[in-house]
């Protein structure tokens, strides 16, 4: 009898694929099978590929679930009138492992990001001349108003440390994500 | 009659659940680093549809797996 696929009502979809020893399955002495178990090979690899990325999605499933609001301290980081307009000071907040950018942009305006930029966490920088902040390892620019992304690899805009100024101190109150 | 021979259609078959695996877990890839970056970004409510639409991916890329497996075996030990 020759090899011929078998009609549809002959099938039976949940049969153990064989009832060979596995390894006479995955090394069999004809050449033409080879063909096939390295086709099926390589899809089970695509398959459990699939489910990797099935377990990172529900990771960040779980991650949402469980997500509490960080509480910030407050914590002052300059003194008005200690850079000058157009200068900057860096700062940590919250914790000494978060570097920020304090930047005066006028006489009386004050912003401040997180220094990490949200592509690959190189350390942002501020370009007075083009009133932006400029990431050197991929040109990525971000708006100094908002800390929106003008231009490059990121996706998503700087974190903004809110800003507080009591009896000239600037105080660092918070973080806004976006 | 068709003139190919039964094990080159079973490969056929096997080649082309081979691509919609790809394809699907090219769009899978896509669909996790866009729901990782909404996450990182604050939007939370997108980990929901991201997590249901990647299981559906993954069934499918499966079932296309047991296809390839049943066809396998069809036309090897008919």
């Amino acid at each position: 009898m020759s090899p011929t696929i078998r009609g549809r009502e002959n099938v039976k979809w949940f049969r153990k694929p064989s009832s060979t020893p596995l390894w006479q399955d995955e090394f069999s002495v004809f050449t033409a099978d080879e063909r096939y178990v390295n086709r099926r090979q390589f899809t089970k690899f695509l398959t459990l590929t699939s489910f990797a990325m099935l377990v990172g999605n529900l990771w960040i499933l779980v991650k949402s679930w469980f997500y509490r609001a960080p509480r910030y301290p407050r914590r002052e980081i300059a003194a008005a009138g200690e850079i000058p307009v157009g200068g900057v000071k860096l700062f940590a907040y919250p914790t000494p492992e978060d570097p920020c950018i304090l930047v005066r942009t006028a006489a009386d305006s004050y912003v401040a990001y997180s220094q990490k930029c949200t592509h690959l966490s190189c350390a942002v920088y501020y370009e007075s001349a083009h009133q932006r902040l400029e990431c050197p390892c991929h040109q990525g620019f971000f708006a100094i108003s908002d800390g929106s992304v003008l231009q490059g690899p990121p996706q998503r805009p700087l974190p903004r440390i809110t800003l507080e100024h009591a009896g000239g101190r600037i105080i660092a109150t918070g973080v806004e994500v976006a | 009659m068709n003139g190919k021979a039964p094990q080159g259609r079973g490969l056929t078959a096997i080649d082309g659940a081979m691509v919609l695996i790809v394809v699907l877990l090219i769009v899978q890839i896509w669909l996790l680093s866009a729901t990782l970056e909404s996450f990182l970004a604050g939007h939370r409510e997108a980990a929901v549809p991201g997590a249901i639409i990647s299981g559906l991916l993954f069934l499918a890329c499966a079932g296309l797996y047991l296809f390839v497996v049943r066809i396998d075996a069809e036309v090897r030990r008919p």
